[in-house]
Protein backbone atom coordinates (compact mmCIF):
# COMPACT_ATOMS: atom_id res chain seq x y z
CA UNK A 1 0.00 0.00 0.00
CA UNK A 2 1.07 3.12 -0.75
CA UNK A 3 2.62 5.28 2.39
CA UNK A 4 0.63 8.32 1.83
CA UNK A 5 -2.71 6.40 1.63
CA UNK A 6 -1.58 4.47 4.85
CA UNK A 7 -0.96 7.70 6.63
CA UNK A 8 -4.20 9.27 5.51
CA UNK A 9 -5.99 5.91 6.76
CA UNK A 10 -4.60 5.99 10.02
CA UNK A 11 -5.22 9.31 10.50
CA UNK A 12 -8.71 9.69 9.39
CA UNK A 13 -9.45 6.74 11.73
CA UNK A 14 -7.71 8.28 14.96
CA UNK A 15 -10.39 11.69 14.34
CA UNK A 16 -13.22 9.01 13.32
CA UNK A 17 -12.14 7.65 17.12
CA UNK A 18 -11.84 11.00 18.83
CA UNK A 19 -15.37 12.15 17.15
CA UNK A 20 -16.90 8.78 17.80
CA UNK A 21 -19.00 9.77 20.90
CA UNK A 22 -18.83 13.98 20.72
CA UNK A 23 -20.14 13.89 17.26
CA UNK A 24 -21.34 10.39 16.28
CA UNK A 25 -22.89 8.81 18.51
CA UNK A 26 -23.84 11.49 20.74
CA UNK A 27 -27.11 9.47 22.21
CA UNK A 28 -25.54 5.85 22.39
CA UNK A 29 -23.88 5.25 26.20
CA UNK A 30 -20.76 2.95 25.72
CA UNK A 31 -21.86 -0.78 26.88
CA UNK A 32 -20.24 -1.17 30.20
CA UNK A 33 -18.62 -4.28 28.93
CA UNK A 34 -16.99 -2.16 25.91
CA UNK A 35 -15.86 -0.04 28.66
CA UNK A 36 -14.22 -1.88 30.63
CA UNK A 37 -12.18 -3.38 27.69
CA UNK A 38 -11.25 -0.43 25.92
CA UNK A 39 -9.50 0.48 29.89
CA UNK A 40 -7.20 -2.79 29.40
CA UNK A 41 -6.40 -1.35 26.03
CA UNK A 42 -3.59 1.24 27.05
CA UNK A 43 -1.75 -1.63 29.55
CA UNK A 44 -2.02 -4.31 27.06
CA UNK A 45 -0.81 -2.47 23.75
CA UNK A 46 2.23 -0.87 25.54
CA UNK A 47 3.68 -4.04 27.28
CA UNK A 48 3.49 -5.39 23.87
CA UNK A 49 5.19 -3.01 22.15
CA UNK A 50 7.74 -2.70 25.18
CA UNK A 51 8.69 -6.20 25.94
CA UNK A 52 9.61 -6.98 22.78
CA UNK A 53 11.82 -3.66 22.39
CA UNK A 54 13.71 -5.00 25.57
CA UNK A 55 13.94 -8.56 24.75
CA UNK A 56 14.21 -9.09 21.14
CA UNK A 57 17.81 -8.17 19.56
CA UNK A 58 18.45 -8.65 16.30
CA UNK A 59 15.40 -11.13 15.64
CA UNK A 60 16.20 -13.49 18.42
CA UNK A 61 15.18 -13.87 22.10
CA UNK A 62 18.36 -12.12 24.38
CA UNK A 63 16.98 -12.53 28.30
CA UNK A 64 20.86 -12.67 29.74
CA UNK A 65 22.75 -9.80 31.64
CA UNK A 66 24.77 -8.88 28.32
CA UNK A 67 21.45 -7.86 26.94
CA UNK A 68 22.07 -4.10 27.96
CA UNK A 69 18.83 -2.48 26.87
CA UNK A 70 16.97 -5.29 28.96
CA UNK A 71 19.25 -4.04 32.25
CA UNK A 72 18.55 0.12 31.11
CA UNK A 73 15.07 -1.33 30.45
CA UNK A 74 14.50 -2.36 34.19
CA UNK A 75 16.26 0.59 35.42
CA UNK A 76 13.69 3.46 33.80
CA UNK A 77 10.54 0.56 34.84
CA UNK A 78 11.93 1.52 38.51
CA UNK A 79 11.90 5.03 37.66
CA UNK A 80 9.23 5.03 36.16
CA UNK A 81 7.02 3.47 38.99
CA UNK A 82 8.71 5.64 41.61
CA UNK A 83 8.29 8.27 40.43
CA UNK A 84 5.50 7.95 37.81
CA UNK A 85 7.39 11.14 35.42
CA UNK A 86 7.87 10.79 31.60
CA UNK A 87 11.41 12.81 31.32
CA UNK A 88 13.29 11.35 34.75
CA UNK A 89 12.10 7.66 33.49
CA UNK A 90 13.34 8.74 29.43
CA UNK A 91 16.72 10.88 30.96
CA UNK A 92 17.84 7.79 33.28
CA UNK A 93 16.99 4.99 31.30
CA UNK A 94 19.08 6.51 28.01
CA UNK A 95 21.96 7.29 30.40
CA UNK A 96 22.32 3.65 31.55
CA UNK A 97 21.72 2.55 27.86
CA UNK A 98 25.03 4.95 27.10
CA UNK A 99 26.65 3.78 29.97
CA UNK A 100 26.86 -0.18 30.00
CA UNK A 101 27.61 0.32 26.41
CA UNK A 102 30.20 2.47 27.06
CA UNK A 103 31.42 -0.45 29.81
CA UNK A 104 30.51 -3.35 27.86
CA UNK A 105 31.88 -5.23 24.89
CA UNK B 1 -18.58 34.69 34.17
CA UNK B 2 -15.17 34.31 31.70
CA UNK B 3 -15.04 36.25 28.54
CA UNK B 4 -14.14 33.88 25.50
CA UNK B 5 -10.96 35.55 25.19
CA UNK B 6 -9.82 35.10 29.00
CA UNK B 7 -11.13 31.47 28.51
CA UNK B 8 -9.11 30.83 25.80
CA UNK B 9 -5.73 32.60 27.79
CA UNK B 10 -6.46 30.42 30.35
CA UNK B 11 -6.02 27.33 28.38
CA UNK B 12 -2.93 28.42 27.01
CA UNK B 13 -1.12 29.32 30.05
CA UNK B 14 -2.52 25.90 32.27
CA UNK B 15 -1.09 23.81 29.50
CA UNK B 16 2.67 25.42 29.72
CA UNK B 17 3.57 22.85 32.14
CA UNK B 18 2.56 19.68 29.92
CA UNK B 19 4.10 21.50 27.16
CA UNK B 20 7.60 20.99 28.67
CA UNK B 21 7.14 17.08 28.72
CA UNK B 22 5.48 17.32 25.07
CA UNK B 23 8.33 19.09 23.50
CA UNK B 24 11.01 16.71 24.25
CA UNK B 25 8.34 13.70 23.03
CA UNK B 26 7.97 15.62 18.86
CA UNK B 27 11.98 16.39 18.81
CA UNK B 28 12.46 12.52 19.69
CA UNK B 29 9.50 11.09 17.18
CA UNK B 30 11.00 13.79 14.40
CA UNK B 31 14.90 12.10 15.09
CA UNK B 32 12.98 8.57 15.35
CA UNK B 33 11.18 9.18 12.13
CA UNK B 34 13.58 10.53 9.89
CA UNK B 35 15.76 7.57 11.47
CA UNK B 36 13.81 5.02 9.95
CA UNK B 37 14.04 7.02 6.78
CA UNK B 38 10.68 8.41 6.42
CA UNK B 39 10.71 11.48 3.88
CA UNK B 40 11.14 14.85 6.02
CA UNK B 41 7.76 16.01 4.41
CA UNK B 42 5.76 12.87 5.22
CA UNK B 43 7.24 12.79 8.33
CA UNK B 44 6.29 16.38 9.55
CA UNK B 45 2.59 15.56 7.44
CA UNK B 46 1.96 12.23 9.81
CA UNK B 47 2.32 15.21 12.43
CA UNK B 48 -0.43 16.88 11.36
CA UNK B 49 -2.91 14.31 9.91
CA UNK B 50 -2.60 11.94 12.77
CA UNK B 51 -1.55 13.96 15.93
CA UNK B 52 -1.01 11.35 18.35
CA UNK B 53 2.39 10.66 19.89
CA UNK B 54 2.30 7.18 20.58
CA UNK B 55 0.60 5.99 17.42
CA UNK B 56 3.40 7.91 15.62
CA UNK B 57 6.38 6.48 17.61
CA UNK B 58 4.83 2.81 16.44
CA UNK B 59 4.21 3.97 13.22
CA UNK B 60 7.19 5.22 12.72
CA UNK B 61 8.87 1.89 13.70
CA UNK B 62 6.51 -0.41 11.40
CA UNK B 63 7.29 1.97 8.59
CA UNK B 64 11.16 1.09 9.42
CA UNK B 65 10.57 -2.75 9.89
CA UNK B 66 8.67 -2.62 6.62
CA UNK B 67 5.86 -3.95 7.95
CA UNK B 68 2.42 -3.90 5.62
CA UNK B 69 0.33 -1.03 5.27
CA UNK B 70 -2.25 -2.20 6.86
CA UNK B 71 -0.99 -3.60 10.11
CA UNK B 72 0.34 -0.39 10.34
CA UNK B 73 -2.90 0.74 9.56
CA UNK B 74 -4.58 -1.53 12.69
CA UNK B 75 -2.00 -0.93 14.72
CA UNK B 76 -2.48 3.10 14.92
CA UNK B 77 -6.15 2.25 15.08
CA UNK B 78 -5.47 -0.19 18.19
CA UNK B 79 -2.98 2.04 19.88
CA UNK B 80 -5.49 5.06 19.53
CA UNK B 81 -8.64 2.85 20.53
CA UNK B 82 -8.22 4.72 24.18
CA UNK B 83 -9.34 8.34 22.64
CA UNK B 84 -12.87 6.80 22.31
CA UNK B 85 -12.49 6.84 26.01
CA UNK B 86 -11.74 10.45 26.50
CA UNK B 87 -14.54 11.08 23.75
CA UNK B 88 -16.96 9.19 25.85
CA UNK B 89 -16.12 11.58 28.83
CA UNK B 90 -16.17 14.99 27.17
CA UNK B 91 -19.33 14.11 25.00
CA UNK B 92 -21.65 15.05 27.65
CA UNK B 93 -19.88 18.41 28.00
CA UNK B 94 -19.72 19.05 24.60
CA UNK B 95 -23.29 18.54 23.37
CA UNK B 96 -24.44 21.62 22.88
CA UNK B 97 -21.45 23.08 20.92
CA UNK B 98 -22.39 23.68 17.18
CA UNK B 99 -20.75 20.98 14.83
CA UNK B 100 -17.74 22.71 13.80
CA UNK B 101 -16.52 23.21 17.56
CA UNK B 102 -17.00 19.35 17.84
CA UNK B 103 -14.72 18.74 14.85
CA UNK B 104 -12.00 21.02 15.69
CA UNK B 105 -12.43 19.65 19.34
CA UNK B 106 -12.29 16.34 17.94
CA UNK B 107 -9.13 17.31 16.54
CA UNK B 108 -7.31 18.34 19.23
CA UNK B 109 -8.36 15.52 21.48
CA UNK B 110 -5.06 14.27 22.34
CA UNK B 111 -3.68 12.67 26.34
CA UNK B 112 -2.68 15.69 27.16
CA UNK B 113 -5.44 17.88 26.19
CA UNK B 114 -7.89 15.36 27.52
CA UNK B 115 -5.97 16.08 30.71
CA UNK B 116 -6.09 19.91 30.67
CA UNK B 117 -9.59 19.77 29.34
CA UNK B 118 -11.80 17.13 31.71
CA UNK B 119 -10.47 18.86 35.15
CA UNK B 120 -11.45 22.07 34.11
CA UNK B 121 -14.55 20.84 32.55
CA UNK B 122 -15.46 19.72 36.25
CA UNK B 123 -14.04 22.43 38.34
CA UNK B 124 -16.31 24.98 36.42
CA UNK B 125 -19.65 23.27 36.20
CA UNK B 126 -21.83 25.61 34.10
CA UNK B 127 -19.36 28.08 33.08
CA UNK B 128 -20.52 28.59 29.31
CA UNK B 129 -17.21 29.19 27.78
CA UNK B 130 -15.03 26.35 28.76
CA UNK B 131 -15.05 25.26 25.18
CA UNK B 132 -12.40 28.27 24.85
CA UNK B 133 -10.25 26.77 27.78
CA UNK B 134 -10.51 23.35 26.03
CA UNK B 135 -9.31 25.27 22.10
CA UNK B 136 -6.52 27.23 24.24
CA UNK B 137 -5.37 23.66 25.89
CA UNK B 138 -5.47 22.16 22.72
CA UNK B 139 -3.94 24.72 20.56
CA UNK B 140 -1.39 25.23 22.63
CA UNK B 141 -0.35 21.74 22.36
CA UNK B 142 -0.71 21.39 18.59
CA UNK B 143 1.90 24.38 17.57
CA UNK B 144 4.34 22.40 20.14
CA UNK B 145 3.92 19.46 18.59
CA UNK B 146 4.26 20.50 15.28
CA UNK B 147 7.25 23.00 16.23
CA UNK B 148 8.92 20.14 17.80
CA UNK B 149 8.48 17.40 15.58
CA UNK B 150 10.29 19.85 13.33
CA UNK B 151 13.11 20.16 15.14
CA UNK B 152 13.12 16.72 15.70
CA UNK B 153 13.29 16.16 11.63
CA UNK B 154 16.09 18.54 11.24
CA UNK B 155 18.14 17.36 14.36
CA UNK B 156 17.10 13.56 12.81
CA UNK B 157 19.84 14.08 9.67
CA UNK B 158 22.67 15.22 12.45
CA UNK B 159 22.70 12.60 15.09
CA UNK B 160 24.53 9.07 14.56
CA UNK B 161 22.49 6.03 14.65
CA UNK B 162 25.11 4.53 17.36
CA UNK B 163 23.95 6.94 19.90
CA UNK B 164 20.76 4.75 19.98
CA UNK B 165 18.40 7.15 20.67
CA UNK B 166 15.84 4.57 19.21
CA UNK B 167 15.55 3.06 22.67
CA UNK B 168 13.54 6.92 23.34
CA UNK B 169 10.81 5.01 22.12
CA UNK B 170 10.56 1.76 24.62
CA UNK B 171 11.79 4.07 27.60
CA UNK B 172 9.05 6.56 26.96
CA UNK B 173 6.08 3.57 26.43
CA UNK B 174 7.75 2.54 29.89
CA UNK B 175 6.96 6.08 31.48
CA UNK B 176 3.47 5.68 30.15
CA UNK B 177 2.80 2.37 30.78
CA UNK B 178 3.80 1.98 34.30
CA UNK B 179 1.34 4.55 35.85
CA UNK B 180 -1.91 3.15 34.28
CA UNK B 181 -1.10 -0.52 36.12
CA UNK B 182 -3.86 0.14 38.64
CA UNK B 183 -5.40 -3.16 39.53
CA UNK B 184 -4.28 -6.83 39.72
CA UNK B 185 -6.45 -6.84 36.22
CA UNK B 186 -4.50 -4.32 34.40
CA UNK B 187 -1.47 -6.26 35.31
CA UNK B 188 -2.20 -9.04 33.52
CA UNK B 189 -3.73 -7.54 30.50
CA UNK B 190 -0.03 -6.45 30.50
CA UNK B 191 1.89 -9.38 31.09
CA UNK B 192 -0.30 -11.51 28.98
CA UNK B 193 -0.08 -8.64 25.75
CA UNK B 194 3.83 -8.69 26.33
CA UNK B 195 4.85 -12.01 26.91
CA UNK B 196 2.12 -12.86 23.42
CA UNK B 197 3.98 -10.14 21.70
CA UNK B 198 7.70 -11.58 22.35
CA UNK B 199 6.33 -15.38 21.54
CA UNK B 200 4.38 -13.55 18.32
CA UNK B 201 7.31 -11.86 17.39
CA UNK B 202 8.46 -13.69 14.24
CA UNK B 203 4.88 -13.45 13.04
CA UNK B 204 4.76 -12.08 9.19
CA UNK B 205 3.67 -8.11 9.01
CA UNK B 206 4.36 -7.38 12.30
CA UNK B 207 1.09 -9.06 13.28
CA UNK B 208 2.42 -10.39 16.54
CA UNK B 209 1.36 -7.29 18.11
CA UNK B 210 -2.13 -6.67 16.80
CA UNK B 211 -2.46 -10.23 18.40
CA UNK B 212 -0.88 -9.35 22.09
CA UNK B 213 -2.85 -6.53 22.38
CA UNK B 214 -6.41 -8.45 21.80
CA UNK B 215 -4.97 -11.48 24.26
CA UNK B 216 -4.07 -8.93 26.82
CA UNK B 217 -7.41 -7.40 26.82
CA UNK B 218 -9.30 -10.64 26.66
CA UNK B 219 -7.13 -11.47 29.89
CA UNK B 220 -7.44 -8.48 31.95
CA UNK B 221 -11.59 -8.92 31.26
CA UNK B 222 -11.02 -12.67 32.47
CA UNK B 223 -8.95 -11.36 35.59
CA UNK B 224 -11.76 -8.78 36.22
CA UNK B 225 -14.28 -11.28 35.89
CA UNK B 226 -13.21 -13.59 38.18
CA UNK B 227 -12.35 -11.06 40.83
CA UNK B 228 -15.53 -9.38 41.19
Amino acid sequence: MNLWLVVIVAGALTFLIRLSFIALLANWQLPPLLQRALGFVPPAVMTAIVLPELLIREGHLAASLDNHRLIAGMVAILVAWRFKKIMPTIVVGMTALWLLQWLGP
Amino acid sequence: MTSPRASFIAGLKNTVPLLIGAAPFGIIYGVIATGVGIPVVMAQAISLIVFAGSAQFIAAQLIGAGASGLVIVFTTFIVNLRHALYSASMAPHLRDLPRSWKWVLSYLLTDEAFAVAITHYRDNAGEPNRHWYFLGAGIALWATWQASTAVGIFLGTEIPHDWSLDFTLALSFIALLVPVLRTRADIVAALVGGIVAVAGFGLPYKLGLIVAAFCGIGAGMLAWRLAK
